[in-house]
């Protein structure tokens, strides 16, 4: 077929102005302009909110291991954390889903280890979890956004979007993400039916219990914790307990040279001590 | 025209067609029955008896057509946003966006709920991997 410059001309024009009807008609389709914004919603009332929430932990207020295993069974029962075990009982470590968990003083801070140091430091066993950096590692490079970081401060984890690439667990310092290999239903005892459990193929963290915000509680961790032993708050207020603590005693935080900016503030001397 | 190796070429294409439609011979005269959702829990018959009315977060005729979205949108404005609370265009009542929670609270019955036109129209939603779905007896068939 020949054309000449007039004939081109006008279907060029005629094509570029259904283009343009095209878009405008497109633009006003209610499908774009579904999502929800306030005031049809909002958060709820009694919702806790904050700049920058972080968390203050004393180790010397852990003292026996059933104050450490209190503690993290009261995160992992709510969120419903999967178990795994083999029949014969032993766990494979990859397999392992932790939200906060029990860790040695070399493994914790292994910046901070000295040839020769305080027994009492060495021997300490800390209790860790995900540390809410303010510049966050995983968030960097997750693909799909999956995980993000909220203007109170939270790194939160959107599992509808997890595409499982476990980026973020490579990127993570402190080893604070679990992939879930295996389907955790089977291996969740017992089921807090008001939370949901994940699936096979999605990576896993500690929330900072974002639902238990939105309902003014506080973390389930802090509230198990031995009287004094965590203290959670909003670090950007002057006021706050955490901010007057980290602000009166000595407090160490996991491997800050990196620069990520940990959330959680560890107290490691006891009363006398600071 | 002539074909070579006419007959079995035939016979085959007759077999094939045979087999494609197949499912269509099979399935005449026995309609599936039209999907029927039931809304006679507990808790709908309590909303029922306190407001009058059954209604749900918005129109009968809205959610039939737009949960998905409407159900994309929650997701994204509680994970997101943080966003919980919805207020519902057709009542002016404000509700807690959650599924497990909130919509199952009231829809108890998922087999004749949700399940009743999803495997009519063989859709398999994937809610369920993660979230919990509320148990439900055995129903005896009768």
């Amino acid at each position: 077929m020949s054309m000449d410059r007039r004939e081109f001309l006008k279907i060029a024009g005629i094509s570029s102005i259904l283009g343009l009807g095209a878009s405008i008609a497109s633009a006003t389709d209610p499908i774009w302009q579904r999502s929800l914004t306030p005031p049809q919603v909002g958060p709820n009332k009694e919702a806790l909110t904050a700049q920058h929430w972080a968390m203050v932990i004393d180790m010397s207020m852990f003292k026996t291991e059933e104050d450490f295993q209190k503690t993290i069974s009261a995160c992992h029962t709510i969120h419903n954390v999967p178990d795994f075990k083999n029949p014969d009982g032993s766990v494979d470590i990859k397999d392992q889903i932790k939200w906060i968990w029990k860790e040695t003083y070399e493994h914790s801070f292994p910046d901070q280890e000295n040839p020769y140091m305080e027994e009492r430091l060495k021997e300490m066993p800390f209790l860790v979890l995900c540390n809410h950096c303010e510049r966050p590692a995983c968030v960097r490079v997750c693909p799909t956004k999956a995980t993000f970081k909220r203007p109170d401060g939270i790194v939160m984890m959107d599992m509808h979007r997890c595409i499982g690439c476990r980026f973020c667990m490579a990127a993570c310092p402190y080893g604070a993400r679990s992939f879930n290999w295996r389907d955790p239903r089977p291996f969740i005892k017992d089921e807090n039916k008001e939370y949901p459990t994940r699936t096979k193929g999605v990576v896993e963290k500690c929330t900072f219990c974002t639902e238990r915000l939105a309902v003014g509680k506080i973390p389930a961790c802090v509230e198990a914790a031995p009287k004094g032993g965590m203290f959670f708050g909003d670090l950007s207020d002057k006021n706050s307990e955490v901010r007057k603590l980290v602000e009166t005693r000595y407090t160490i935080r996991r491997k800050s040279e990196l620069g990520t900016g940990p959330s959680v503030y560890y107290l490691i001397g006891g009363n006398d001590h600071a | 025209m002539k074909i070579y190796n006419g007959g079995p070429i035939i016979f085959g294409l007759v077999v094939f067609l045979g087999l494609a439609t197949f499912p269509f011979y099979y399935n005449i005269g026995k309609a599936n029955p039209k999907p029927e959702p039931k809304t006679d829990t507990p808790a709908i018959q309590e909303w029922e008896k306190q407001y009058g009315k059954k209604e749900c977060v918005e129109s009968k005729a809205y959610m039939r057509a737009e949960h998905m979205q409407l159900l994309n949108n929650w997701r994204d404005s509680v994970v997101r946003d943080g966003n919980r609370q919805y207020i519902s265009n057709t009542s002016g009542k404000s509700f807690n966006m959650s599924l497990q929670n909130d919509c199952m609270h009231c829809h108890s019955n998922k087999k004749k709920f949700c399940d009743e036109c999803h495997n009519y129209m063989a859709v398999k939603p994937y809610c369920w991997d993660c979230h919990i779905q509320p148990q439900e007896k055995e129903e005896t068939k009768s």
